[in-house]
Formats: C-alpha cells, sequence, structure tokens
C-alpha cells in the first residue's frame, strides 16, 4: 500500500461514494449545530418534508447569542432577535430529536469546548458545525471543518458532505518551548510565518516534538486557529495523550469496544514516507510569547519588539498595514510592551479552557487587575465553570477583580451584551482581531491567557516572562 | 425543490447595472432565522422610503408589475456580499428568471440552489426583451427551459445556454440535497459496514 498521511487515511475511511466529477460523498461521524447558522437549514428541511438523518450524531448548543450574566435563563435578557435565534433552536431540537445542552444545563458551553468535553468528539471522526473554528477538534485526530448553512442542510438531511480533497501540509515545531511560552504562541507564531493565506487549500498536520509534549487543551487551541492560517482543518496525530483525555468521557465508547477504537486510533498517524505538498518548519525554542498589533492574526510580534512600520511590509499589505495602524491607533515604533489597554477578555474556544484559566490564575494569585480596566473570563463550558470554581481559581479571578461570567462566545464575536466601545482597546485571548469583531471601533490584541492575565495587572501589553 | 415548470409570466424591466446583493436584500434582514418571507424585503431601500411605504415609481410597486416572475437586469446582477439570503428573497417574491447579460459567480451559483433560473443573453437580446419587459402586464414572456428559448411577447424566439447536469437538476426538482439523497442506498451500506469496523461511532 502507498504510504498515506493522516488526514489521507480519516478521508479514505470516509468516503461513501466516489463521482466521476472528482468530488467524493464524504460521511460525517459528528455534526455540531449552534443557533446562528442553523435556522435555515432547519426550515430547509421542514419546508422539503425531510427528517435529520442521524439525530443521534447531531449535537446542539447555543453558545453566540447567550448572555453570559446571571438570570439568562430569562429570555427578556436577550435582545428580540438573539432571543428568536436561541428559541430556533430550541424548538428545533426537540422537533428533531438530536442531542441537545440548553443554556439551562450546567453542560452548556462553546459548541467546540462541549463536544470534546463530552466525548463527542474522537480520534479518526469527521466533525462538521456551520462555524469555522470548527478546526479546533483536529487536536484529536478528528478531521474537522466549518461549512455553510446550505450544507448544514444537507448533512442534516443526508449525514454526508459532498467534499474534494485538500492538499497535505506539514508543520513541524521542533523541541521544547522556553517558559512563558504556551500554544497560543505556538499557532499565532505559526500565522506570523505563514501568513492568513498560507494554509489556503491545505490541511495542516501539525507535528513535532512541541505538539506531542502539549496537553489536549493546548492542542485544541493550535487547531482551534489553522482556519485563521487558511487552511481546511487542522489535525493532530492522537496519542496516549489523547487517548488518556478521551477516556471515560461521557459519550467515548467502553469495554470491547473502547479496546476495540484503541486498536484503529492507534494506527491514525501518517506514514514516514507520506507524500508533503508543503512543509513548515518552525524551532520550538525560537518562539516568545507573542501578541497581535494589527487587524489580522498575521499580524503577530514577539512582545518585546516594536510596532512595526508599513513601509516595512511588501506589496499590498504596505497599505493594510497603514490601515491597521490607523484604526489601532498605533504608531511605528512604539514599544509594544508600552501600548495600554483598558479591557481584559479571557475565553473563547481558543483559550476558555481549565487549563487557559489556571494559567491566568498563576499569574493572577494574590494580584489585582490595575484601575480603570475591565477585566472579564468567560469559562469556555459550565462545566469549566465548575471545575474552577471547584479548584479554587473562580476566588483568585474576583478577588484580583475580575468578572466571573457563565459560558458562551461572549466578547469573541459580541453578538451577545458583551462588546467594546469604539477606541476601547482589548487584551484578547480569542482568536480574531478584525475591525468591530469585539464591538464597533473597539481593538483587540490577541494574546495567551497568561499575557492577558499579565497586561489585566499591569495596564498595558506585558511581558509574562516578567511575572513569573 | 419544486420542479421547474414552464414560465409564461409578467417580465420587470430593471435596465440599471450592477444591481448587488445589498440591493436586492439590505443587511438588516440578515438576522433572520428564516429564509422564507424575505419576499417583501426584497429590494427593500429601493422600494420603500424611510416610512415603510412603497415608492411608487420602482418597476415591482407598479400595478403591472407586482406580479412579476422573471427579471430582465443590466449588466453584473447579484454582484457584492455572498449571501443566500438574495436568492431566498427574490425566490420568496415569485421571482423564477433573472435575464442579463452577465451575473456575480456565487449569486449564479445560488440561483441554482434556489430552483431559480438565471439566463445570460448577449447585449442586443436583452435589449429586445427589456423592450419587450416595459410593455407591461399583458405582454407576457415565455421561458422553457427544456428547449432552451425565451419568447417574447410578440413570438420572437431567442434561444440560451445552460450547463446540462444543472437543467437536469432544475427540470427534476433537484437539489444537491435531492441527489445525494437519491444515493441513500450507498448511505445505507456504509452505515452497516460502519457499524462492524467502528461501531464506537
Ligand atoms: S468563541 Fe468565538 S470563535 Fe469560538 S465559536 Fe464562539 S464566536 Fe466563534
Amino acid at each position: 500500500m502507498s504510504p498515506k498521511t493522516l488526514y489521507d487515511k480519516i478521508w479514505d475511511a470516509h468516503v461513501v461514494q466516489q463521482d466521476e466529477d472528482g468530488t467524493s460523498l464524504l460521511y460525517i461521524d459528528r455534526h455540531l449545530v449552534h443557533e446562528v447558522t442553523s435556522p435555515q437549514a432547519f426550515e430547509g428541511l421542514r419546508l422539503a418534508g425531510r427528517t435529520v438523518r442521524s439525530p443521534e450524531r447531531t449535537i446542539a448548543v447555543p453558545d453566540h447569542n447567550v448572555p453570559t450574566t446571571p438570570g439568562r435563563e430569562n429570555p427578556d435578557q436577550m435582545p428580540e432577535e438573539s432571543r428568536i435565534q436561541v428559541a430556533a433552536l430550541d424548538t428545533n431540537a426537540k422537533e428533531f430529536g438530536v442531542n441537545y445542552y440548553p443554556v439551562t444545563d450546567v453542560r452548556q458551553g462553546i459548541v467546540h469546548i462541549v463536544g470534546p468535553e463530552q466525548g463527542w468528539t474522537l480520534p479518526g471522526m469527521t466533525v462538521v458545525c456551520g462555524d469555522s473554528h470548527t478546526a479546533t477538534h483536529g487536536a484529536f485526530g478528528a478531521l474537522a471543518h466549518g461549512i455553510g448553512t446550505s450544507e448544514v442542510e444537507h448533512v442534516l438531511a443526508t449525514q454526508t458532505l459532498i467534499q474534494s480533497k485538500s492538499k497535505n501540509m506539514k508543520v513541524e515545531i521542533t523541541g521544547q518551548l522556553n517558559p512563558g511560552v504556551t500554544a497560543k504562541d505556538i499557532t499565532l507564531a505559526v500565522i506570523g510565518e505563514t501568513g492568513t493565506a498560507g494554509g489556503t487549500g491545505y490541511v495542516i498536520e501539525y507535528c513535532g516534538e512541541a505538539i506531542r509534549s502539549l496537553s489536549m487543551e493546548g492542542r485544541m487551541t493550535v487547531c482551534n486557529m489553522a482556519i485563521e492560517g487558511g487552511a481546511r482543518a487542522g489535525l493532530i496525530a492522537p496519542d496516549e495523550t489523547t487517548f488518556e483525555y478521551v477516556k471515560g468521557r461521557p459519550h467515548a465508547p467502553k469495554g470491547a469496544q473502547w479496546e476495540a477504537a484503541m486498536t484503529w486510533w492507534k494506527t491514525l498517524y501518517s506514514d514516514d514516507d507520506a507524500h508533503w505538498d508543503k512543509v513548515v518548519t518552525i524551532r520550538g525554542e525560537d518562539i516568545a510569547p507573542v501578541v497581535t498589533w494589527g487587524t489580522s492574526p498575521e499580524d503577530v510580534l514577539p512582545i518585546t519588539d516594536v510596532v512595526p512600520a508599513p513601509e516595512s511590509f511588501a506589496g499590498g499589505k504596505v497599505d493594510a498595514a497603514k490601515r491597521a495602524l490607523d484604526y489601532m491607533g498605533l504608531t511605528p515604533g512604539q514599544k509594544l510592551s508600552e501600548i495600554e489597554i483598558n479591557t481584559v477578555f479571557i475565553g473563547s474556544c481558543t483559550n476558555g479552557r481549565i487549563e487557559d484559566l489556571r494559567a491566568a490564575a498563576e499569574i493572577l494569585k494574590g494580584k489585582k487587575v490595575k484601575d480603570g480596566v475591565r477585566a472579564m473570563i468567560v469559562p469556555g463550558s459550565g462545566l469549566v465553570r465548575a471545575q474552577a470554581e471547584e479548584e479554587g481559581l473562580a476566588e483568585i479571578f474576583t478577588e484580583a477583580g475580575f468578572e466571573w461570567r457563565l459560558a458562551g462566545c461572549s466578547m469573541c464575536l459580541a453578538m451577545n451584551p458583551d462588546q467594546l466601545a469604539p477606541g476601547d482597546r482589548c487584551a484578547a485571548t480569542s482568536n480574531r482581531n478584525f475591525e468591530g469583531r469585539q464591538g464597533r471601533g473597539g481593538r483587540t490584541h490577541l494574546m495567551s491567557p497568561a499575557m492577558a492575565a499579565a497586561a489585566a495587572v499591569t495596564g498595558h501589553l506585558t511581558d509574562v516572562r516578567e511575572m513569573m | 425543490m419544486e420542479k421547474f415548470e414552464k414560465v409564461s409570466g409578467i417580465a420587470a424591466p430593471m435596465p440599471l447595472v450592477n444591481i448587488d446583493t445589498d440591493m436586492i436584500i439590505p443587511k438588516q434582514y440578515l438576522k433572520t432565522i428564516k429564509r422564507s418571507g424575505l419576499g417583501v424585503h426584497a429590494f427593500a431601500e429601493m422600494r420603500y422610503d424611510d416610512q415603510g411605504n412603497e415608492i411608487p415609481d420602482f418597476v415591482l410597486n407598479k400595478p403591472a408589475y407586482r406580479e412579476s416572475q422573471i427579471i430582465v437586469a443590466g449588466d453584473n446582477f447579484g454582484c457584492g456580499s455572498s449571501r443566500e439570503h438574495a436568492p431566498w428573497a427574490l425566490a420568496d417574491f415569485g421571482i423564477k428568471v433573472v435575464i442579463s447579460t452577465s451575473f456575480a459567480d456565487i449569486f449564479f451559483n445560488n440561483c441554482f440552489k434556489n430552483g431559480m433560473l438565471p439566463i445570460v443573453m448577449p447585449q442586443e437580446v436583452v435589449d429586445v426583451l427589456m423592450e419587450d419587459a416595459e410593455k407591461g402586464a399583458n405582454a407576457r414572456m415565455e421561458v422553457d427551459l427544456e428547449a432552451q428559448t425565451v419568447t417574447t411577447s410578440d413570438g420572437e424566439v431567442f434561444p440560451f445556454e445552460v450547463d446540462a447536469f444543472r437543467k437536469h437538476c432544475l427540470l427534476e426538482g433537484l437539489d444537491d440535497i435531492g441527489l445525494t439523497l437519491a444515493k441513500a442506498p450507498a448511505i445505507d451500506s456504509f452505515e452497516s459496514q460502519m457499524e462492524q469496523a467502528r461501531p464506537w461511532v
């Protein structure tokens, strides 16, 4: 047999039928659904008199619109349009009988955190969701990517997707990370290296010693932002760390099925002589704690650096950088570590897991949020929140002066009431720093949870290593 | 999807070039949870004033054109944002065919997904059809997808091109989902194999 990549293996295991035009009908093992991109898909089913083919493989959870403040079960807490979208999900989930975690359920949270947490996401699976950050689930060695509303309907009705195969790209992070450097710094550094279009047309497999050493939480952070690098999906081959994480989760296999699954999962790696269409190698030791300075996730620099001059770029990027600096209110040559912030957001499907909260608490222990800074922590799920309370992290946060919120997407995209005001500058652990993403006129700097916590204490972007 | 039948109907003339998807359905209507019901908002900013009253001059508000099923449009129809709400809004209004010299790519594809036929015609034919459309309610234009022809109210016949596969899908009322559902046996057998190979899924 010819050597295969991990992507090839998962792909081959899911082809229902290959068509003459080169597309394949791909079987979908798990379909995650949230309230924003699914209403028209369910309505389409209803209008055509169709049903959900595999409700048992479909998981619905409201996350984008939901308020993260207490009392949110009361629909009056939401603006009308949000309320309608959440209510529609509720009706659809019940009517079509899919697995459902409403806001009143402690397991509710951001769809990409709930899936892995409940053991819905398993190695070797195909996972889709009407949401670009579905890439997160690739951390398990699952082929996971976002789809549009028409495709959501297609998957609901047929449990398949019409797909063309992407190319294989390998991103290797060798060696070890230095202290203070995290999975977020890896994923941002990779995008800084390849650009936001560097992964276009590819599925990326992340490998190398530094990736192997990451926890599952860290691996999810890395894969989450594969999409910001332009890739269709990100993958990490499953290993003991993966199996350990999965074992015992509510929807993970048990007993003999576990053994059978393990037998297959252990074959899920790229063969030594597999063909790669593109390879990028970065030394783990070379990665520093980074922050973004502009309005694209590729606008990344080590915290020790300065705001770049637009002229230092080439081609169309010169104008883009000018526009970005103008929007961000920054001047070339300014030290990144001197940029003052007035808001801190720790959360999102990139960095809203327990390990992220632990990293933030580590920095915040016994410290206070700088006067005039509004800081909030939004756990990625109700279970993350409960665990953080149990571990005493919540107390550290509230004592430091952080708002301790309920689970949801929150200020990651500002569809709920958590938004930046024009001119607000935010240290954020989310994944997009686009103009207006966190609120009209808001300015976003992306970074790791530890770095965001450090910024909360000092009131400016800060090299977390100075606080360790 | 409904089968695409022969259309014999009123054609609305919209000679404006570059009618973009923002004009077809303005962004304030994107927060909907439905794809039906957008018809009343189609062309909202051209069709209604600030108070929500109809602007009598707008073609689809004129008595002769309120029941239009065909639009004859200027160049580059459907450009701009990729929103699928644009074909949803037109279809909901009752539009089945749009004729122009050119269409934006995504809009063009989205039409077929929603049971509508976009027809590309050369400028001189569009000019003739536009003139025919100007005649109002008594001038019915006929679009025969089977025969690939457009016939004016005067009986003048113009042939058009359409991708054979897409034509088949429209005539049979097959959408992507319908086509995949026709492969249900293959999906069934994949699932039963899977039950053996990966029973934990
Ligand atoms: S947390 Fe942000 S990126 Fe993740 S699913 Fe929610 S809105 Fe999307």
